[in-house]
């Protein structure tokens, strides 16, 4: 099929599309009056309930832990997908560089520009457990601060070279962090099976509304997915770059 | 005010349909797709918004306070991260057609070479 011809028949079919669309559109309520049974419940409940004082974190973590577990592990299972697609094939092989000369850098990267982004490391990986750990109490939780901490390592590449990052973050470390993460936010589940009968049940202390150490399972739920989500990043983005700078034609 | 709310969502997806079915690109189509999946951020956002509303975090405000509906922004959360894996998914893709055919193009990638 031509590509004028793809064209003509998408943008006939599109005009249905968006006239579907449109109808679609305007029979929902309009916008900013939207009155959600669920949310105003969650957000009347949520403080005395869960003791966690963001709503977004407790349903995500705890009213609706049980599909976060499934969210978790499309995440998983994706960047287990992603490694196997890049697998080193018959034809390739990996050739790091034997002196650090060959170092592998971004390219364009000034001295200014790579010690402004080493300066950056500390303090982002600082903030990711922040995110991680303030989840129940602030915006944030461990999607955020995984991707934030990733984003550390990430860094470490733009700024000093490839082959520090991957010394710093090794496969097996890494791919050890994502499946322990993913473990950790499994068993935290089956600690509610156990200790309250219920999958994903709060079975910890819930403690006082806006403290560090409150709603009970939510902060740590929230590091084991942050450690996860780290976890899975830098592999997905190490994939990436070994493709790029690592593996060679034979 | 519906209108353009809502009509962004509609109007990104179309735009991105465009995208995918006229790129010429793997790279870009994946960039494409991951436009029409960014509609569905504007949708879940902008029926979650209540006017006047704050953010559903209960830290510095009394419980009970007006606040948006903290599930679509769940949601919004979940769609994020599908969106990231299925983007990472679909450039491994790009990367192994281009070392088959050398080549980035759709339009080139037979199924009878390689």
């Amino acid at each position: 099929m031509s590509e004028r011809i793809r064209i003509r028949l998408f943008l006939a079919g599109g005009a249905g599309l968006a006239a579907l669309l449109a109808w679609g559109l305007a029979g929902l309520p309009a916008f900013g009056e939207f009155n959600g049974a669920c949310a105003l419940l969650i957000n009347h409940v949520v403080v005395a309930q869960r003791h966690a004082t963001d709503a977004v974190t407790a349903v995500n973590f705890d009213y609706r832990a049980l599909d976060t577990l499934g969210e978790e592990f499309i995440l998983f299972t994706s960047v287990v997908g992603l490694a196997v697609l890049l697998r080193e094939q018959r034809s390739e092989r990996e050739r790091p560089p034997a002196r650090a000369s060959e170092e592998h850098r971004f390219q364009g990267s000034s001295y200014a520009l790579r010690a402004l982004t080493l300066m950056l490391v500390g303090p982002l990986v600082v903030l990711a457990l922040y995110v991680d750990s303030h989840g129940a109490l602030t915006p944030g939780g461990g999607f955020q601060g995984g991707v934030l901490g990733a984003a550390g390592l990430l860094l470490v590449f733009l700024g000093g070279g490839y082959l520090t990052m991957r010394r710093l973050s090794p496969h097996a470390l890494v791919e050890l962090a994502e499946a322990s993460g993913a473990a950790g936010y499994g068993l935290i589940g089956f600690g509610g099976l156990v200790f309250a009968g219920v999958f994903f049940k709060n079975f910890l202390g819930l403690g006082t509304p806006g403290e560090l150490i409150s709603a009970g399972t939510i902060p740590l739920s929230s590091m084991a997915v942050g450690l996860e989500v780290t976890g899975a990043f830098v592999l997905l983005w190490s994939e990436f770059l070994d493709q790029a700078l690592i593996v060679r034609h034979r | 005010m519906s209108v353009l709310a809502y009509g962004t969502a509609g109007w990104l997806f179309l735009v991105g349909l465009y995208g995918i079915v006229s790129s010429r690109n793997l790279i870009g189509m994946v960039i494409c797709l991951s436009i029409v999946q960014s509609s569905t951020y504007v949708l879940l956002l902008s029926i979650g918004y209540r006017r006047g509303a704050a953010a559903p975090i209960f830290a510095d405000i009394p419980p009970g306070s007006r606040a948006v509906d903290p599930i679509v922004q769940a949601l919004t959360l979940t769609d994020v991260v599908v969106e990231a894996t299925v983007v990472a998914l679909l450039l491994a893709l790009a990367v192994q057609a281009h070392k088959r055919f050398g080549t980035l193009d759709p339009n080139e990638l037979t199924p009878l070479r390689g």
